[in-house]
């Protein structure tokens, strides 16, 4: 493979959010500052008699009216609808022409690529339970296949099919952008989206794309994904009081609120960036990415994986732990999570552990599950640009075995220009980004 | 900054042709078909009753000692996954935790991987039992689902079909600690993981990368999808192995099946480091989208196929004279082959009438994200024996085909050889392999 003869800068150009605080990012911000949750009752599905009936839901979302050419859209699941609204954001800002044939932005199409986390569409889960019911023998306790295939046929539809596989968020922002250049999406759980940002900024570094669309979607909000969660004993169970059931770090923590949307990224290499005379939002500093090897179910309980994950990041970028001014942490509200990222950040950061504000969003947002890190990593660019952090919000009741400082239920404003974000996911992946304050000339 | 090279010191294939990379590529060489009735479920009412079907196996008898328990919890694509890739490891001459826990000869923290996933149909048998006592007058009832199913639903369920958990599997039985990223762009998957696996490699975050896919396509729903999406043979008529005609005039479809690859890639330094018998180096990689606005096909002459397969070739520093081997996706859908033929034959130009092409599905069956990985198996295995077994079911080519599809078996060197592929949704990948000159390879 050719060798770059210098390594690309790679720099942040826009940003993209449609998630359940908002669907625009000053709003998103804004609401985040405010403190504000975007939790409440489950409206997608009758999901009364689950075990958790609440969540964060995209409300209100309107992608037709964001777009020229809606019908190229239509019948794309939820997340791949969110993707698109948070590419259209993010195109704008980065001067990045949308939905025509002729760019007139001076970008190459085919030096222009996607990368997203990006999860399945829901199924079609009228369907899928009536096939069932009609194949299974409850004597036999067998499924006649034969008896299925007729009904599954007559009632199944070719394009939503199609619009459950994971690859069709990016097909949408493809379509939308026309991007030509690399292309990929990828799955790690709830890491997924921040390993399409590092892996997106790789491509750009070895020089095979100028631009990279980066970011995730994703929407696990419906009856088999709740399922699967409350099986796994993931999920909150505070159904009395939704708001203040997402509360990571805090004593009584008893699970992760399930929330939807997406976010995108416009990574650029910085000589693009220049050449355009576009605004640079902040700079990808370094990426790094590990596994824990260690149980599908667990986490390795020294944090041996997001420890190797965040010290690659930081030799990436050439930094070390006394650069970092604040963890975006993963902080999904479980007790598993919450303990083991504290550990990982003390062993990582050393005397200076307690000293890193280290909040987690996901307080108000609840978990995107793919798009988490993508929503995440705008909020870090927010957060250099003005010098604000987030906070945690519902850490009333400290967990006395936690004790880092998490930015307890208020923003704080102090300096913000070297941000370590971090997201792992369920079976072990871990991917951590570091982003920067822009030095030097735009 | 010098990027590393990457080479390719170990195969795994589990394929209708066989359980092995040695009995699939024997399998190819005989030009065998691997396509049957369908046995995995009663596939009657289907247009086509045909699958590829890897060979009955035990995954208790493929997983170490230790490992045995955790089979429960590995859908098929997991087991076909698990299989390929113990293979080879084994077969590069590394030893892994997983292969000897006594003489470990690989840093784990240095060993990446890298899997493509197709999206994963659960068994609608597991959910029968819940589904059949939640139902009011016959009729499934969400209500009741929430209230009584869903406790009958197996608790680590939903961790039996995160397509992550392909590599998670690989990676705990193997204790690989370095990067891990599961790619879900469909049937491109593969040569996206294992061309992203290789940069990795080439960037300096591991030694060794562990890259491929699986997917088990041989599924009620996922069969389904394909026919409705008009994919799939819709015909009764005709011997099984003989249906499937990728770029012949009397293509009618493909056929659907199942399977794993799984290549080892190593930085050549430390294959050599090791004396590692070396089978191929990774050249050169192109990536790029299609533009379809129905999503399900290939764009009307092929374009994004060019663009990834010159990207790859330029990489690779090659001119496309010097290639000695295509194998193309060539699924036998005709208006896909159609466009992919125009797609390599704008890419190779005046060479295209020349270079032997040689499509793999007549006899292996489309399987899914797997399929770009046993091509590349097959590539390499090209490339090790000096042999181009002969296209099976070519008899006629297509309208405006004029790609040098192999109908004889030929021997002789293949220094350079192109493996493509796309998928449904437009993600697009090229990889271009060689041969080690006998001096490098020491």
């Amino acid at each position: 493979m050719r060798t770059p003869r210098t390594r690309e800068r790679v720099v942040i150009t826009g940003l993209g959010i449609v998630c359940p605080l908002d669907h625009d990012v000053e709003a998103f911000w804004r609401s985040l500052l405010s403190g504000r949750s975007g939790i409440n009752r489950t409206t997608i599905f009758d999901s009364s008699t689950f075990p958790t009936t609440f969540d964060a839901e995209v409300k209100d979302y309107n992608l037709r009216a964001r777009l020229r050419r809606p019908e190229l859209h239509e019948g794309s699941s939820r997340g791949s609808g969110f993707a698109v609204g948070a590419a259209v954001q993010a195109c704008r800002q980065a001067g990045i022409d949308v939905e025509t044939e002729e760019p007139a932005d001076g970008i190459d199409r085919t030096r222009m690529g996607i990368y997203l986390g990006a999860g399945e569409g829901a199924l079609d889960h009228d369907t899928f339970f009536a096939c069932i019911l009609a194949g299974w023998d409850p004597q036999q306790q067998t499924m006649a296949w034969a008896k299925s295939t007729p009904l599954a046929f007559a009632r199944m539809k070719a394009s939503y099919e199609l619009e459950q596989e994971p690859n069709m968020a990016a097909a949408h922002v493809a379509m939308l952008t026309g991007a030509r250049g690399p292309s990929r999406s990828c799955l790690t759980a709830c890491a997924a989206s921040t390993q399409a940002v590092g892996e997106a900024m790789m491509l750009i570094r070895r020089g095979e794309a100028d631009v990279m669309i980066a970011g995730g979607a994703h929407s696990m909000i419906h009856p088999l994904g709740v399922t699967g969660f409350s099986r796994l004993t993931a999920l909150s169970r505070r159904n009395d009081s939704p708001t203040t059931a997402s509360r990571p770090f805090c004593a009584s923590r008893d699970g992760f609120v399930l929330g939807e949307g997406a976010a995108t990224l416009i990574l650029e290499s910085l000589t693009s960036a220049r050449k355009r005379g576009v605004p640079i939002l902040a700079e990808v500093a370094g990426y790094g990415s590990s596994s824990d090897a260690f149980r599908v179910t667990d986490m390795h309980d020294e944090g041996r994986g997001p420890v190797q994950a965040m010290r690659a990041a930081l030799a990436d970028a050439g930094l070390t732990y006394r650069d970092i001014d604040y963890i975006n942490t993963h902080g999904t509200s479980t007790q598993e999570n919450d303990s083991i990222e504290t550990l990982a950040i003390k062993t990582v950061f050393q005397e200076r552990a307690r000293q890193v504000p280290a909040s987690s969003i996901k307080s108000m947002l609840g978990h995107l599950i793919g798009a988490a890190g993508a929503a995440e990593l705008v909020t870090c660019v927010l957060a250099i640009r003005d010098n604000t952090v987030p906070a945690t919000i519902n850490l009333h009741d400290p967990d006395p075995k936690l004790d880092l400082d998490y930015v307890p239920n208020t923003p704080r404003r102090m300096p913000v220009n070297i941000v370590m974000k971090e997201s792992f996911g369920f079976g072990g992946q871990n991917n951590v980004v570091i982003v920067k304050r822009y030095e030097g000339t735009p | 900054m010098s990027a590393a090279r990457v080479v390719v010191t170990g195969l795994g294939a589990v394929s209708p042709l066989g359980l092995s990379a040695e009995e699939t590529w024997a399998g190819l060489c005989a030009g065998r078909c691997g396509i049957r009735r369908i046995t995995a479920f009663d596939p009657t009412g289907f247009p086509c009753e045909l699958g590829g079907e890897v060979p009955a196996y035990r995954i208790q008898d493929r997983v170490p000692r230790t490992f045995r328990k955790a089979v429960k919890l590995m859908c098929r694509d997991i087991e076909l996954a698990v299989m390929a890739a113990g293979e080879a490891l084994a077969a590069s001459g590394l030893i892994t935790k997983g292969i000897d826990p006594e003489k470990v000869n690989v840093d784990p923290t240095r060993m990446a991987i890298n899997v493509g996933a197709g999206i994963i149909c659960c068994e609608l048998s597991e959910l029968a039992p819940a589904t059949a006592i939640s139902t009011t007058d016959g009729q499934f009832d969400l209500r009741k689902w929430g209230k009584d199913g869903l406790d009958l639903v197996t608790p680590l369920w939903l961790l039996k079909y995160l397509p992550n958990m392909l590599a998670c599997h690989i990676g705990i039985i193997h204790d690989i600690q370095g990067p891990s990223n599961t790619i879900t762009c469909g049937e491109a998957s593969a040569q996206l993981a294992i061309g992203e696996a290789a940069q990795v490699i080439a960037r300096g975050d591991a030694d060794v990368a562990v890259a491929g896919a699986a997917e088990a396509k041989v599924n009620q729903l996922v069969m389904m999808r394909q026919h409705l999406l008009r994919r799939a043979v819709s015909t009764r008529d005709g011997a099984p192995e003989t249906l499937c005609r990728p770029f012949d005039a009397d293509a009618c479809g493909s056929i659907f099946g199942e399977g794993a690859g799984m290549v080892v890639l190593e930085s050549l330094d430390h294959a050599r480091a090791r004396n590692a018998r070396i089978l191929a180096e990774v050249a050169g990689v192109g990536y790029s989208h299609s533009m379809c606005p129905g999503y399900e096909r290939l764009e009307p002459g092929g374009r994004s196929i060019q663009i990834a397969v010159q990207k790859a070739i330029d990489d690779a520093e090659i001119k496309a004279a010097d290639l000695d081997l295509v194998i193309p996706h060539g699924t036998a859908v005709p208006e896909d082959d159609r466009a992919e033929a125009q797609g390599l034959e704008a890419a190779l130009g005046p060479a295209a009438g020349q270079v032997p092409v040689w499509p793999t599905k007549s006899m292996l069956s489309t399987t899914g994200a797997a399929s770009g990985a046993l091509d590349v198996v097959a590539a390499v295995r090209a490339m090790v024996d000096g042999v181009i077994p002969a296209a099976r079911n070519f008899d006629k080519p297509a309208e405006g085909c004029r790609l040098n599809v192999v109908t004889e078996r030929r021997e002789g060197p293949v220094r350079h050889a192109l493996c493509c592929s796309y998928t449904f949704g437009g993600q697009t990948a090229a990889l271009v392999l060689k041969a080690l000159e006998e001096d490098e390879a020491k």
